[in-house]
């Protein structure tokens, strides 16, 4: 049996240049995860349903499990790992502190990546939208009211801690 | 996922080649990838297997631009930047709202409005390599039919195949009667919206008429500007955001100042193998002003023929009240679908 055939990849992660040769099966979230040991993104269901293993792909967030890495060659990646300056952490991920925006945690480096991606898109005007805008992150903990006010808190949006929606069975926004 | 071997093309004719003549490679299909949030989601299950993988998401095939009168859609501009495209915003809210009611923002950031058409159905049967599926393997049977049936078709079904399309993005483009352009080392054709997705038949394997050596390049969609102030796409589902749908419909009423209905369109989505359209339901609605009792009566034409499988035969009610809400709502103005209570 010969040795699957290889392709030359070039990222940069982090801020950091990667070169590396790679089978062509290998996901985004399996280069992240499996060969370069930044684990911060998780890997919940695989099939881009959960959102878990979000990143930023040229300031867009994307479900790292659903695209090949050698589909994103010369790209830029950012990771939960690439957010803080030393000590110094991301406004989202201090506001997911401050906003008790989580539980067990596994989701919350996708939440916080997407949350960012939510802010670059600039389509979040009121809380509903942000609610709408940040469902493509399931929270099993059920954090979603902390992960609310949090995103809010650093898009501009009043109201985010208010747990106060009108919901009517059967209706169905966006 | 299989074993697979990659390229990646630099223009139109270099991905043509690559599959030119039904090219296969170590015994299995070669194809195109661009989003890759259904094809990678099936190749993990091995409901699909290809031999080689060609990437096109570096065609220039992603604009958004005026056509004439109406507007053309790059196969490869993303769902999010075409829902998002002030252009598209303007003229074609039906079109914004519809995609933004699919999906997840992180999925309409990869997808491709090429790749939304060609998505294949949810149909758990098909998804489970473990049971027989005349889709997934012709000739084997049909697991759904007997089965759990809760999301199938009540429209256009047949003994071999009762799976639904599972796009909200296509309902819409159903509705504004968009044309599909393809292209293949044999030439060029442009394809009528409501003839690309196709009914399953005895061959549910095909679910378009697009053939294995076609590239989408792009959609065009006619001038409907006339639609824009009152377009509603009702999407009923399980949870208020991120899950197919159980029913949709796009509406779009052309309404002049007197209140009188001009011309209608109507489309359902997760009734059947395609978007469901039926121009003489929407013919009774032209001269007309509002009024319930002919909405149903629209409703009760669109589902001529209806039949339920057992556990969705509550969607042929659900289908006849969406239907009606959804042109009530169309009669109020524009719904936007972004998230607010009021949508």
């Amino acid at each position: 049996m010969t040795a699957p055939e290889r392709y030359p990849l070039t990222l940069r992660i982090n801020g950091q240049q990667h070169d590396m040769e790679l089978e062509a099966w290998v996901t985004l979230l399996d280069l992240l995860r499996e060969r370069l040991d930044l684990t911060g993104s998780k890997k919940g269901c695989d099939h881009g349903q959960c959102g878990a293993c979000t990143v930023l792909v040229d300031g867009k967030r994307i479900n790292s499990c659903m695209t090949l890495a050698v589909m994103q060659n010369g790209r830029e990646i950012t990771t939960i790992e690439g957010l803080a300056e030393g000590n110094k952490l991301h406004p989202m991920q201090q506001a997911f502190i401050d906003n008790d925006a989580f539980q067990c945690g596994y989701c919350t480096p996708g939440q916080i990546c997407s949350a960012i991606g939510l802010i670059n898109e600039g389509q979040a005007k009121t809380v509903a939208e942000v609610r709408e805008l940040m469902s493509g992150n399931v929270c099993r903990c059920g954090a979603y009211p902390g992960i609310r006010k949090a995103v809010c808190a650093i898009a501009g949006i009043d109201g985010g801690d208010n747990a106060e929606r009108p919901v009517v069975t059967g209706t169905v926004p966006a | 996922m299989n074993p697979f071997t990659f390229s990646q093309a630099d223009n139109p004719q270099a991905a043509l080649a690559q599959v030119a003549g039904n090219a296969s490679f170590a015994g299995e299909a070669v194809r195109f990838i661009a989003g890759g949030t259904n094809l990678l989601d099936l190749m993990k299950e091995g409901v699909m297997v290809s031999g080689r993988l060609v990437d096109i998401n570096r065609l220039a095939l992603d604009k958004i631009e005026n056509d004439g009168e109406g507007l053309r859609l790059g196969a490869l501009a993303r769902n999010a930047d075409t829902a998002y495209h002030p252009l598209v915003r303007e003229r074609y809210p039906l079109l914004t709202a519809a995609i933004l009611a699919g999906a997840s923002p992180q999925l309409r950031n990869m997808a491709s409005n090429g790749g939304n058409l060609l998505q294949r159905t949810r149909c758990f049967y098909f998804y489970d390599v473990g049971t027989p599926c005349n889709k997934r393997e012709p000739g084997s049977g049909c697991s759904a039919i007997g089965g759990i049936t809760k999301q199938h078709a009540i429209l256009g079904a047949s003994e071999h195949c009762i799976a639904t399309h599972p796009s909200d993005m296509c309902v819409a483009l159903a509705a504004l009667e968009a044309t599909v352009h393809v292209e293949s080392a044999r030439g060029k054709r442009a394809i009528p919206f409501s003839e690309f997705h196709r009914l399953p038949g005895d061959a549910p394997q095909y679910d378009t008429v697009l053939e294995a050596d076609e590239l989408i390049t792009h959609l065009s969609l006619p001038d409907a500007q006339h639609y824009a102030a009152h377009s509603a796409y009702i999407k009923v589902r399980e949870r208020l955001s991120y899950a197919f749908a159980l029913v949709s419909v796009a509406a779009a009423l052309d309404i002049g100042a007197d209140g009188v209905i001009r011309s209608a369109r109507i489309a359902l989505g997760s009734v059947a193998h395609k978007p469901w359209r039926k121009p003489e339901a929407e013919a009774l609605l032209e001269g007309q002003k509002e009024d319930p009792a002919l909405f149903g009566r629209v409703a009760d034409v669109l589902l001529e023929g209806a039949a339920g499988q057992g556990h969705n035969d509550f969607k042929i009610g659900l289908a006849r009240k969406a239907i009606v809400r959804a042109l009530q709502t169309a009669v109020q103005g524009t719904v936007p679908n972004t998230g607010e209570p009021n949508d």
